[in-house]
């Protein structure tokens, strides 16, 4: 409080007379009055200055002495703590996109994936590797499903900005003093947290698919699901950012969000492909959020090695296994850029 | 009433700094010119009102004000601090209450007015008795825990403007504040302008192309195709219109016309079945009609001109015209263009 007043103590030295609030109807204290003298009385011990020399009896007053910051790095993580706060609200206080947000993944997962297991056990192999022996196939699914719920919450959730834009709320963010930057963190950090919080609601399914819930597994599963989602947040900031029109999402819907799913080995494994789809796979971002994901539950899998090679083959470099610290390192990375990015196409003035 | 304004930039090192200050600002859209050239004065604690019909350059110049866009020329300054340079500094003294609803309907009015205060730092301490100050104002105080979607939208713009003030701004901006509110509603909003006046002195800079609104400013200039047509207050800019409208109903008309030419010299002309003359002071000129006219008359009427008549005076149209003929510039607004080109 004393801090605050400290830095702002450039008060604007605007004065009003009293002419204007000593007229009629506006007799006694008037509250607002009260009120911003209550800060400097409080706050500011020094009396000597333009700032505070404002309350000097003396027929003049400062008036709007609520005064404020702005510009400087603790506001701006202020405004992106603020930003967040209300992507969480809204979150909560949507039950309905929450459950309909997992209806598509609980689809693919036990609908697709089962229908796929089937075949693929009647089969009994995939290029010549056993499958049904040790492993269900939804329990290779599951990883893949898991990102798809982050990818598409973290999507919608970074596109609402156009929604906020559409329905004038970005402008109540856009004209406050802070950076602009800070609003866009503060929506990515939000977005992220909940499609985190989406995957997590899949993550509690793990157990229907084999997986196992142990702590170290659940762990890790959570942090790279918190880096995929601020990854593609930022993405779908980037992509907003050129969005005017709430009709535009679709168009980001199959431009960008299916191939990126479909690319990312979340559905099948990612050896042995023809070489033109193995490049896809390869500059598609979540193919390296969802990749870290199974090779984590796959690890706590009792299964061959054989197995354990074709399924989580993952991705490679020119035949160079990428370790996961590099996969995670190159989200990391890819997030942190395209959220410049998306930061400076929204601070372009008009 | 407001102060004098300093006529030239001089008579600023004397006096209290007015607190909205603009010089010859432009804003072009490729070959639109929205605004062209204006310049003017607020003085602190001044309520100035815009007046003009859609699609005028009055919006593009409150976005100019607000930092919202960037004039192609000319300089502004608000609160001491310029709009291009000196953008935060800007923002952390006005409040916007925009054309359309900024509330996020999905939140609570209190959640929404937290928002606000956090992204402006309100410090802690005051955010409640400041909540509580601005809701109480708007009469929203007992619905502060409601969704803001189940909000009229007379509701919707209370909460707006009480947003708006929640940080205790310098200057208040309202473009157009009544605007799409039904009659009884637009009287409320009024009344609550007129009560933040007294109580937080704030000076307010408002957009309005209703004319009997901007009867409520200390002065009103008059915008029109991008340019300043008048200025001044409202009396001053009636009086240069000069004359009041003075209607007779009277059984014989004819009598009352004849009368009315031979003792007064006058040329009444007959409008809706009244004889209707135009005279300097209308109320002083009755008892003189009474007292000489000699010819029995049920009814007189005494009507000052109206701002629609100093609109009519300075643009040569009546402002309902003046709308028809910009509806199409004004298919897109310019805060929505300046919005989405961000």
């Amino acid at each position: 409080m004393t801090r605050r007043l400290k830095r702002n103590q450039r008060v604007d030295p605007v004065t009003i007379d009293n002419e204007r609030r000593v007229g009629p109807g506006a007799g006694g204290s008037p509250p607002a009055l009260q009120a911003a003298q209550a800060l400097p009385r409080s706050g500011a011990p020094v009396s000597p200055g333009p700032s505070s020399g404002a309350f000097d009896a003396g027929g003049v007053l400062e008036v709007a002495a609520v005064r404020i910051a702005g510009g400087e790095l603790r506001d701006d993580a202020r405004a992106a703590l603020v930003v967040w706060r209300r992507e969480l609200i809204r979150f909560f206080r949507n039950r309905l996109r929450i459950v309909t947000s997992l209806a598509q993944p609980v689809l693919f997962l036990f609908v697709l994936g089962t229908g796929l297991a089937s075949m693929v056990s009647k089969q009994g192999s995939v290029h010549g590797v056993a499958l049904g022996a040790g492993i269900d196939f939804r329990t290779f699914m599951f990883p893949g499903v898991v990102g798809m719920t982050i990818l598409f919450t973290a999507i919608f959730s970074a596109v609402s900005i156009v929604w906020d834009r559409e329905f004038g709320f970005l402008r109540e963010m856009l004209v406050a003093p802070v950076r602009r930057g800070a609003i866009i963190v503060g929506k990515c950090i939000g977005g992220a947290t909940v499609a985190t919080l989406q995957g997590l609601l899949m993550l509690a399914l793990a157990g229907l698919v084999h997986v196992p819930y142990s702590p170290l597994l659940l762990l890790t599963l959570v942090g790279e699901m918190a880096l995929a989602a601020f990854m593609l947040t930022a993405f779908g900031l980037m992509l907003a950012a050129r969005i005017t029109q709430v009709e535009s999402f679709q168009v980001v819907m199959q431009f960008f969000v299916l191939p990126m799913f479909f690319l990312s080995g979340a559905l099948f494994p990612l050896s042995n492909l023809p070489q033109w789809l193995a490049f896809l796979t390869k500059v598609d971002p979540l193919s390296y959020a969802v990749d870290p994901m199974r090779r984590a539950v796959l690890a706590h899998m009792a299964i061959s090695a054989q197995t354990r090679r074709f399924l989580g083959g993952g991705m490679t470099w020119n035949g160079w296994r990428l370790p996961v610290g590099l996969e995670l390192g190159l989200v990391a990375i890819l997030g942190a850029v395209v959220l410049v990015i998306a930061s400076r196409r929204f601070a372009k003035p008009d | 009433m407001p102060r004098a304004v300093a006529d030239g930039p001089d008579g600023i090192s004397d006096r209290v700094p007015p607190s909205i200050e603009v010089r010859d600002l432009r804003k072009s859209y490729g070959d639109i010119e929205a605004v062209r050239g204006v310049s003017f004065e607020v003085a602190v604690g001044e309520t100035f009102g815009f007046l003009g019909p859609n699609g005028a350059g009055k919006s593009t110049t409150i976005s100019m004000l607000c930092t919202l866009t960037e004039p192609s020329s000319g300089v502004a300054r608000v609160s001491g601090h310029d709009v291009v340079r000196e953008r935060l500094e800007v923002r952390r003294r006005i409040g916007l209450v925009f054309q359309d609803v900024t509330l996020d309907e999905y939140l609570t009015a209190e959640e929404n007015l937290r928002f606000h205060a956090d992204l402006y730092g309100v410090p802690k301490d005051i955010v409640a008795v400041r909540l509580h100050q601005v809701l109480e104002m708007v009469g929203l105080w007992d619905r502060r825990s409601g969704l803001v979607r189940t909000f009229s939208g007379g509701m919707k713009r209370r909460l707006e403007i009480a947003r708006g003030l929640l940080h205790s701004p310098r200057v208040l901006f309202l473009d157009e504040p009544t605007v799409g509110l039904d009659p009884q509603t637009r009287a409320h909003i009024w009344e609550y302008i007129e009560q933040l006046r007294r109580r937080e002195a704030v000076t307010i800079f408002l957009t309005t192309h209703y004319m009997d609104e901007a009867e409520h400013c200390d002065r009103i200039g008059i915008i029109d195709g991008g340019e300043i047509v008048a200025m001044g207050t409202p009396e001053a800019l009636k009086a240069e219109v000069g004359l009041d409208r003075i209607e007779l109903r009277a059984q014989d008309q004819d009598q009352v016309v004849g009368a009315l030419r031979a003792r007064f010299g006058l040329e009444p002309t007959v409008i809706e079945g009244a004889v209707t003359i135009r005279v300097a002071n209308g109320a002083e000129f009755v008892p003189r009609l009474f007292g000489e006219l000699g010819v029995p008359v049920l009814s007189v009427s005494v009507s000052r001109p109206t701002l629609d008549d100093v609109f009519m005076t300075f643009t040569g149209r009546t402002i309902r015209d003046a709308e028809a003929s910009t509806s199409e510039v004004n298919a897109t607004r310019p805060w929505m263009r300046a919005m989405r080109s961000r």
